[in-house]
């Protein structure tokens, strides 16, 4: 088995500061990764640059064996919307505030050449229901929805088409706990149940617990630490990641 | 030539300077060769506002020659003004015949319908257009739409489509319907009636749009594959008005309501003049 998303050397500065700083990462199949670290680290700009949204000034990206920089525009988009999923820490980014929520979730599919529109409400009364949405609310616009059913919508819209590989930019970040909870709950259930491989950015490090399988620490746009999650968190080796995991407050 | 010229005082034929007039020509020989897609060109000032056809009355002035036959028509009257300050200025500016007549005509400028009888091989519809992007209101950014229609990515027009069948039940848009031509461009069909869409099917006249505001041109030869947007399980169906006219009495043209009294009164009748005219022989 090989990985599914493969970087290497990945170099990019904006100005004089380096946001990243020869980083390496490979995720493998049905693997969950998360990627934590202070603002500033680099984390959010690895994240758009694995997902090909801007291009390291040096360094490789490979996903299931291609090169994602060689890649043409059409190219890139034909794999962010069948084989890739991309969720916004603001659900509005990520959703279309002028359509119904049937049809946010509708589009990917409309995207990939479906043309019956009632297989495309079925798909989407389904996803709905998978992410804990009443479907009977298919037709209303996304506005009508709280800031975590938003968020729940979005990870539908992203899942249905079924891709292998979803980007999470700060998925919890701006919702209450409890909200956080539900959500965290649910995308693992799915991650698990759809074999999903995730990568994921957060400042949360509790969020980072419960999902990951693995944790990358990043600081100044270097990787500092990197292993599986548990062995990371209870027994952090590097300084950086022993005063970010003595930080986190306890309720 | 030269008759026209001189009775014009010295202006050129038609209006346009030739420079011009070759440089729309150019564009419109582009949008023949890539049916559908929008081509840019430099619209001059023409006399007469944005929005009352400067874009159409421009590809007019190039296509026309001494020898042919102009019908003007607004909404599918030849009597209404936008329909008639045009032939007349044609008539002053080239000297050519005019019609009000669909069969005599060889170029016909249009605005907002395709005439009721079918075309014929040899003849050159030009529309007005207004907004030449059909996927304007659904994307704001003009270089992306650009790039939408280089990918041939139009989950966007379908959406809209979706949408509006989740919220009326039908499609809603009754007038400029988008169109895929030739399998390939998303095409704004100027806001004709839906009606209308299945006649720019494999056409046997040349099809020329022109946008004068937004300066651009496209076109569809004769015989394109011309398909209107819908799911499968929804195809297009084109709405028509159940009464028949109350001139001729027809039922399968399209139709303006009027409102014939201050009670409530309303009469159907055709929208295409010369039709309806032709009925009542």
């Amino acid at each position: 088995m090989s990985a599914l998303l493969e970087a290497d050397g990945l170099r990019l500065r904006f100005g004089a500061a380096p946001a990243l700083d020869g980083v390496s990462v490979a995720i493998w199949p049905g693997e969950v990764v998360a990627v934590v670290g202070e603002s500033g680290s680099g984390k959010s700009t690895l994240l758009r640059a694995l997902s090909g949204q801007i291009t390291a000034d040096a360094g490789t990206v490979h996903y299931a064996g291609q090169d994602v920089l060689a890649l043409s525009e059409a190219g890139r988009r034909r794999l962010m919307r069948t084989e890739w999923g991309y969720v916004h820490q603001n659900a509005r980014d990520g959703l279309r505030l002028g359509v119904s929520a049937g049809g946010n979730v509708g589009e990917r599919l409309m995207a990939a050449g479906e043309r019956r529109y009632d297989s495309i409400r079925e798909v989407a009364a389904h996803w709905m229901e998978r992410v804990e949405l009443d479907p009977s609310r298919m037709d209303e616009p996304p506005r009508n929805f709280s800031g975590g059913m938003q968020q729940r919508l979005q990870i539908a819209r992203c899942l249905v088409t079924e891709p292998r590989l979803v980007f999470m930019d700060e998925p919890t970040g701006g919702l209450d706990v409890s909200v956080q909870a539900r959500l965290l709950d649910l995308i693992r259930k799915l991650a698990k149940e759809m074999g999903l491989a995730v990568f994921l950015v957060t400042h949360d490090i509790a969020a980072a617990r419960l999902l990951a399988h693995r944790i990358l620490v990043m600081r100044r746009g270097q990787v500092v630490e990197e292993g599986l999650a548990d062995r990371v968190l209870d027994d952090p080796r590097h300084p950086y990641t022993q005063l970010l995991v003595s930080s986190v407050l306890a309720a | 030539m030269s008759a026209a010229v001189q009775e014009a005082g010295g202006y050129n034929f038609a209006y346009l300077d030739e420079a011009t007039k070759r440089m729309i020509r150019r564009a419109i020989l582009k949008g023949l060769a890539i049916p559908g897609h929008q081509i840019p060109f430099g619209a001059r000032e023409m006399p007469l506002p944005y929005g009352w056809g400067t874009g159409g009355i421009q590809v007019t002035a190039s296509v026309l020659g001494p020898r042919d036959r102009l019908k003007v028509i607004d909404q599918g009257a030849d009597d209404t003004t936008n329909a008639v300050s045009i032939r007349r200025f044609f008539q002053r500016v080239a000297g050519v015949k005019v019609t009000t007549r669909t069969a005599e005509a060889t170029v016909i400028q249009t605005r907002h319908r395709i005439p009721e009888r079918p075309l014929t091989e040899g003849q050159v519809l030009v529309f007005q257009v207004p907004m030449p992007e059909p996927l304007f209101r659904l994307e704001p950014r003009l270089a992306e739409t650009r790039r939408l229609h280089a990918l041939g990515d139009y989950s966007l027009a379908q959406l809209r489509l979706y949408e509006d069948i989740a919220r009326q039940g039908e499609t809603g848009s009754s007038y400029n319907h988008p169109v895929m031509v030739n399998g390939r461009y998303l095409m704004s069909p100027s806001p004709i009636p839906g009606y209308d869409n299945p006649k720019l099917h494999r056409s046997a006249a040349i099809l020329l749009f022109g946008a004068g505001r937004e300066k651009k041109i496209y076109a569809v030869p004769p015989w394109t594959e011309v398909s209107s947007l819908d799911f499968d399980d929804h195809p297009f169906r084109p709405m028509l008005a159940a009464a028949p006219c109350a001139f001729c009495g027809s039922r399968d043209s399209y139709k303006d309501e009027i409102v014939s009294d201050d009670r409530g009164g309303r009469v159907f009748v055709c929208s295409d003049t010369d039709h309806c005219r032709e009925n009542q022989r």
